[in-house]
């Protein structure tokens, strides 16, 4: 049997600054739909949540996945081709998460034999696969087309036409996947999951499997992406092929870098700066690439610790 | 399947091969130097084959300067970067590299992008083949166009040369050891950095060359490499990094045993590779070339 370690009880200042910034982050989520319009206040929550999902594997796991885009844009497919065939709401919504799910099986199974940087090429090959796989399916993804138009039939008397209402039910799903996030790095799992990502052959030699370990984190991780893409289907109501496309994978690796990896509070927050970054320069009209690509080099290189993790650094020194 | 469309798949799956062998190539000499794996090789091998493309519109260079002078030029970058950008990752993990590489790409693609039209008009430019290598060869049972063929010969060429240099002299000698053990190298007199700056020149310069190769047979266009480098790194996870022949083989391979295939069943024609990257992954983790977990 294996002997799971407790969860290290955290002081009293740690849970206050926690707290502080749990509320903050609800807060806002609470009020943001008042202060940009709901379609992006959407796209924030589930770009962040999926930012989340794979923080869970990349900051506590220390497995960076270059093929994220393959659980969020397969669940977001599968999510609008059940609502475009009729089906309701919620099962739209479990049978994109599950599908994501389903997929992650194999791909974590062949994947986190290898660490470092071959897992992320990896993972990497795998997306684009999924990728190609998209473009072909037209009898599921439209092809070149996507998929528009599909019904979201009400559920108890929710009219899901009308986009803070659909911004709260997300908010609602939100605040599941973050919950579960949250508890799973605080778990038992989680401490032995940072354990193998800090020192492995330490980790294996008091007993613990390092491959069950990422595997299951994996298929965490890839769950709650796949939740946070039929999110984005629900909120959207418009599936294109850019949900399975490399850059989704890399923009979700720069959410989490900017709002910083480890704090679970600083991906929603990535999440947010860079979508809001993305509308300014749509409708300024600027080059998207070429401004989200200066970002992500001057992240890289200055800024690793993100915004949450460089807020805590400093009022951790005082 | 008839003996003359098989034929005629095997070449283009070399053609296809050619491409994958000499970023591979690059991306394996690199990874051995610097333990990166450079996410924006397909960007600079779009950058050979728009610099090509421009050097054309600018100063009516024709192919055979732009196949010299392009690959220089991207290597120069290349140099520039690792001086500038890259190196200053060195101590930390080597996926903060793939990122910045990354961020590179999408900054790199976007530039052309921009450069393209608003210089040139255009969003994706034909790009032709010199005059002495237009045209077909026929072979007697199959036809084929001289300047695919020329492609498959100089990519051979150029990575038995790559291959010699590393293996053979005294060049190689000092990379191989620099590769090996950077400390002990350092400590015989030997500038490691600057061994460094040079390999990465030389890696990217080849897929430069490449870009230019590929310039005549697919057009110029800002997002050529993207799509590519991701397949390319299929391949290397086939190969296992860090054998310079054997990424080599693995290209080649790869190219004709997916151009084979599509033929049977032309749906997969995208997807094979990754198939074939399935199979391997599950029956030899390592890759057909790499040493097992661990010997890395």
């Amino acid at each position: 049997m294996t002997v799971i370690p407790r969860a290290a009880t955290p002081t009293d200042r740690e849970r206050t600054t926690r707290a502080v910034w749990l509320a903050g982050l609800g807060l806002l989520l609470l009020i943001l739909p008042k202060l940009i319009y709901p379609v992006l206040a959407l796209d924030i929550l589930a770009w962040g949540l999926f930012a989340v999902a794979f923080d869970l594997l990349f900051g506590f796991s220390g497995l960076l996945s270059f093929g994220h885009a393959a659980f969020w844009g397969s669940s977001a497919y599968v999510t609008a081709s059940l609502l475009s065939h009729g089906q309701s709401v919620p099962v739209a919504l479990l049978g994109g998460t599950l599908s994501a799910l389903a997929l992650a099986v194999p791909v974590a199974f062949l994947s986190v034999r290898s660490s470092g940087i071959y897992f992320s090429m990896i993972t990497l090959a795998f997306a684009q696969m999924i990728s190609f796989l998209a473009l072909q399916w037209t009898d599921l993804t439209g092809g070149e087309n996507g998929l528009q138009g599909f019904d979201r039939p009400s559920v108890l008397g929710l009219d899901f036409s009308n986009s803070t209402t659909r911004y709260y039910v997300c908010l609602l799903l939100f605040a599941v996947g973050f919950a579960v996030a949250w508890r799973t790095v605080r778990s038992p799992f989680g401490r032995a999951q940072q354990a193998v990502r800090d020192n492995e052959p330490r980790a294996q030699s008091i007993g613990y499997d390092p491959q069950r370990f990422k595997f299951t984190a994996f298929l965490i991780s890839a769950t709650l992406a796949g939740l946070a893409g039929s999110m984005y289907t629900f909120g959207h109501g418009v599936v294109s092929l850019e949900v399975v496309n490399w850059r989704t994978s890399g923009e979700v690796v720069m959410m989490t870098l900017l709002g910083g990896t480890t704090t679970l509070v600083g991906p929603v927050i990535g999440a947010g700066l860079v979508l809001l970054l993305r509308d300014q320069l749509t409708t300024a009209n600027l080059p998207v690439g070429i401004v989200t690509g200066i970002v992500f080099v001057l992240v890289v290189l200055f800024f690793r610790r993100g915004v949450v993790g460089t807020v805590q650094h400093w009022t951790r020194r005082k | 399947m008839n003996t003359q469309l098989f034929l005629i798949q095997v070449f283009n799956g070399l053609v296809n091969g050619a491409f994958y062998a000499m970023l591979s190539l690059g991306l394996a000499v690199i990874f051995g130097m610097l333990r990166i794996v450079n996410f924006a090789h397909g960007a600079l091998y779009m950058l050979g084959a728009f610099t090509a493309f421009a050097l054309g519109q600018a100063f009516g260079l024709g192919f055979w300067p732009a196949l010299i002078i392009a690959p220089i030029l991207v290597g120069l970058l290349g140099a520039v970067l690792e001086r500038t950008l890259l190196s200053r990752l060195y101590g930390l993990e080597p996926s903060y590299n793939l990122l910045l590489t990354f961020g590179l790409t999408l900054l790199t693609q976007d530039l052309v992008k921009q450069v393209m039209l608003s210089r040139f008009a255009v969003s994706s430019a034909p790009y032709s083949p010199p005059a002495a290598l237009s045209g077909v060869v026929n072979l007697g049972f199959v036809v084929f166009p001289k300047y695919r063929l020329f492609v498959i010969a100089l990519s051979l060429v150029v990575c038995m040369l790559t291959w010699f240099v590393i293996e053979k002299t005294r060049v190689g000698s000092i990379i191989r050891a620099s590769t090996e053990n950077p400390g002990v190298t350092r400590a015989f007199g030997i500038d490691v950095g600057k061994w460094v700056t040079g390999v990465f020149a030389v890696g990217v310069g080849l897929a430069g060359l490449a870009g230019v190769l590929a310039a005549p047979i697919y057009s110029v266009e800002p997002y050529m490499g993207a799509e590519l480098i991701i397949t390319t790194f299929a391949v290397v996870v086939i190969g296992g990094l860090g054998s310079i022949l054997g990424s080599v083989i693995t290209g080649f391979a790869v190219g004709v045993l997916a151009a084979v295939g599509a033929a049977f069943y032309p749906p997969i024609a995208n997807t094979l590779v990754f198939i074939l990257m399935f199979v391997v992954l599950l029956v030899r983790p390592s890759g057909l070339f790499g040493l097992p977990e661990g010997a890395r």
